[in-house]
């Protein structure tokens, strides 16, 4: 047995072990809310091409991939007859467990931020317009300030009209410096952020950009430059890149997710607004094809409201019923 | 901005091509492609099946199977409930008001500040009316400042009463508009969730206050299955009069728009496709199914061309072109009035067949432009007119003229040629349409 197989079996006992617990500790929350599984369960006795239509339907209105999604039907198909599965009672958890499978698959998947031992640890903020990268800062400012850090936000999104002061804000909110310089360059407002923060001995740097569409060369080309600026004045720096992603967000996740990618080395995903009625499935099907795993999850507006990820969350939420329908 | 869903389609079509006749047997592969096409495109789940079913019935009907071209049937078949799903004719704004009030709704980060700036700016162009800005966002940090960057920029006054009552401040806005004379009162508010009940009761109670004669709905074109729920959630509360769809000018597929009109009947009457103030453009449902269609949006490329370019220079310039024996000289024109356009990827993409062609992933990058200007300036006409003339040691010079490469100038004069005969194509009607 290959060294990951041991990794992967290790890992996957000490999550089944999790998730049982999870599970208990769920009964509660979980009575209260009609799960869609439990529905699909009580609507079909019997597991046949309709139940897994149904099942589809619940999954891709969740916002995972259409190619995610039939793929995990596919497998789903097989080992319920491989295992000889007939009630769809059986299959509620199979299923939770293969989700658990697509998300995993032979990894092990760290949620901390990978600190700096030698100086600032850097971490940039990238994602489309609007997805809530200021806020996101803020939100992580407040924790690690919460942990006793010295920490600079750095107002990077020079081209957005209000974003300076956005961050200048979010400073005041969560009590950290902000380095900010108006109608300058996102490379030099970094440069001068980065040369303060080993001056003054910060422990972390946040890097706010401005919003970009994926598609855009020029915006892609001068992330590719923001990135070559930090590496230049702390080696091994950015410590972390961060692609923040709407839960609203359907397919085109996908190609957020790949182009960002390209240009930097994405170490994780911030996924926010999860607290509106969307699922951000779209991050289940993120980690299937680009590899990239879910660091935290943003929850409201306020400085409190951002999450470690927890998959096993997650994955119940997914099939929490929306309580839209007053 | 829809290509894919767009070859998606093609290829489809091009199987019918091949069958020859649509049947029970072989309509089941291609309608599981347009379904696959539509969920990828973010289309809801509910209306792809409703599609589907309506295509098929209508495929197997009698009239495409006594017809010849079953291939074209189906297309034209295909295209009309797209047109139907996206809301079949355009619906103006409703400015009739004195002054006419429009309020600008959405979740967090859809794109209302930025729309209803250049919503503004689009109804000054259009109308020659006075437009006041009024801001109503008081939750999210800077949003206020925000608002007053962009009027800055376009000369366009904000109202503001900083962190006040956002029901106080839009009733004093619309007073104060009254007695300076405004005709536009373009009311943003703070982005909120649909569920989000004190935050909707604000927003109902603005409603209440000033009755605005537009309530437009800023969702983004990004949004997956989740957009019905903000939709209805806001259409159930606000009896919303229209909806803007966002950041069209990304790569997404845009399904929202597909499902918008038809689960709920509020019809789509902007798009934003670009963050310049002169991103805005309204919306017509059938260019739009066209362009999903890849038959390309000439329609939308004259209205944007009248825009910006006299008319005059822009006869000259189609005439220049249709007799396709221009030369550099009106290249460098072109270049100059393209520059006006935007954005050279958008206008690429809504050119006919522009995805067969590979257009639709052409990447422009604006310092090119420049450094093809440079070039082209360093000739001398006579060069310009017959670039056959140029060889090595005119190329040396026109390169250290413009400060490119040598490489740089003959790729230009490379690509010249290609586009000389492209156009020849275009005109000889040898360049073959989707369908």
């Amino acid at each position: 047995m290959g060294i990951f197989d041991k990794f992967k079996n290790l890992f996957q006992k000490e999550e089944k072990e999790e998730l049982n617990r999870y599970d208990i500790g769920l009964e509660k929350t979980r009575k209260e809310f009609t799960s869609k599984l439990n529905l699909l369960t009580l609507k079909y006795n019997r597991i046949n091409e309709e139940y897994y239509e149904e099942l589809e339907d619940i999954l891709i209105q969740a916002d995972i991939g259409v190619n995610t999604v039939i793929r995990f039907i596919d497998r789903l198909k097989d080992r319920v007859k491989k295992e000889n599965i007939l009630n769809a009672s059986d299959l509620k958890e199979i299923i939770v467990d293969e989700m658990f499978i697509i998300y995993v698959q032979n990894q092990i998947i760290v949620n901390k931020i990978n600190y700096n031992k030698d100086g600032p640890t850097v971490i940039l903020f990238v994602g489309v317009n609007g997805v809530g990268k200021t806020t996101t800062i803020g939100k992580l400012a407040y924790q690690m300030a919460l942990q006793e850090k010295k920490v600079l936000l750095v107002a990077g999104d020079t081209f957005r009209a209000g974003a300076v002061e956005q961050l200048i804000e979010w400073g005041k909110r969560v009590n950290c410096d902000v380095l900010y310089k108006l109608d300058a360059d996102p490379a030099s407002v970094i440069y001068d952020g980065l040369e303060k923060a080993k001056r003054e001995d910060y422990d972390v740097v946040l890097i706010d950009t401005a919003g970009r569409l994926q598609n855009k060369t020029n915006l892609m080309n001068e992330l590719d430059k923001i990135n070559k600026v930090i590496g230049k004045i702390i080696p091994n720096a950015p410590h972390e890149t961060l692609l923040v992603i709407d839960a609203t967000t359907g397919q085109n996740g996908i190609s957020q997710a790949k182009s960002f990618q390209e240009i930097t080395n994405i170490t994780g995903i911030v996924l926010t607004k999860l607290d509106g009625t969307a699922k951000g499935g779209i991050v289940l099907a993120i980690k299937d094809s680009v590899g990239i795993p879910v660091k935290y999850v943003g929850l409201g507006e306020q400085k409190e409201d951002l999450r470690v990820f927890d998959i096993e969350k997650y994955i119940y939420g997914l099939f929490k019923e929306m309580d839209v329908e007053k | 901005m829809l290509e894919n869903l767009g070859e998606r389609l093609q290829n489809v079509m091009s199987k019918i091509k091949g069958y020859g006749k649509i049947t029970e047997e072989n309509i089941g592969e291609m309608t599981r492609e347009i379904r696959l096409a539509l969920l990828e495109a973010d289309v809801n789940y509910k209306v792809v099946k409703e599609f589907i079913e309506n295509v098929k019935q209508k495929a197997l009907g009698e009239e495409v199977a006594k017809s010849l071209k079953p291939g074209e049937m189906f297309v034209k078949i295909v295209k009309d409930e797209l047109v139907a799903l996206l809301g079949g004719e355009k619906q103006e704004l409703n400015i009739t008001g004195n002054p006419a009030t429009l309020m600008l709704v959405g979740l967090q980060g859809s794109g209302k500040t930025t729309t209803i700036a250049k919503l503004a700016n689009h109804l000054r162009k259009k109308y020659k009316k006075k437009p006041l800005l009024v801001a109503c966002d008081v939750y999210r940090p800077a949003a206020i400042d925000q608002l007053e960057q962009l009027g800055r920029e376009l000369g366009i006054p904000v109202y503001q009463e900083g962190k006040g009552n956002p029901i106080q401040i839009a009733e004093n806005a619309v007073t104060y508009a009254k007695q300076n004379g405004y005709d536009y009162v373009l009311i943003d508010t703070a982005g909120r969730l649909h569920i989000d009940e004190e935050l909707m009761q604000e927003l109902k109670n603005i409603n209440n206050e000033i009755h605005p004669q537009e309530t437009l709905l800023v969702i983004d074109s990004m949004t997956g299955q989740d957009a019905i729920h903000v939709i209805e959630g806001f259409h159930s509360e606000l009896q919303l009069t229209g909806a803007i769809l966002t950041k069209l000018d990304g790569d997404t597929r845009g399904g929202a728009a597909l499902s918008i009109r038809h689960l709920t009947n509020v019809p789509i009457k902007f798009i934003g496709v670009s963050e310049k103030m002169d991103g805005l453009e309204e919306f017509y449902p059938e260019r739009m199914a066209t362009r999903i269609l890849g038959m390309g949006d000439l329609m939308s490329i004259v209205e944007k061309a009248e825009q910006v370019i006299d008319e005059e220079s822009a006869m000259k310039a189609a005439k220049k072109m249709q007799k396709g024996n221009f030369d550099l000289e009106d290249f460098l024109e072109q270049l100059n009035q393209i520059k006006k356009l935007g954005p050279l990827e958008n206008i690429l993409k809504m050119l006919p067949g522009a995805s067969k062609l590979g257009l639709n992933k052409v990447q422009i990058n604006p310092k090119d432009m420049a450094h093809l200007e440079a070039i082209i300036q360093s000739m001398t006409k006579e060069e310009r007119k017959d670039p056959s003339i140029i060889k090595a040691s005119r190329k040396m010079r026109i390169a250290k003229g413009s400060g490119r490469s040598v490489e740089e100038v003959n790729r230009l004069l490379k690509q010249f040629e290609q586009m000389k005969v492209m156009m020849k194509q275009l005109k000889n009607g040898k360049m073959k349409m989707p369908f």
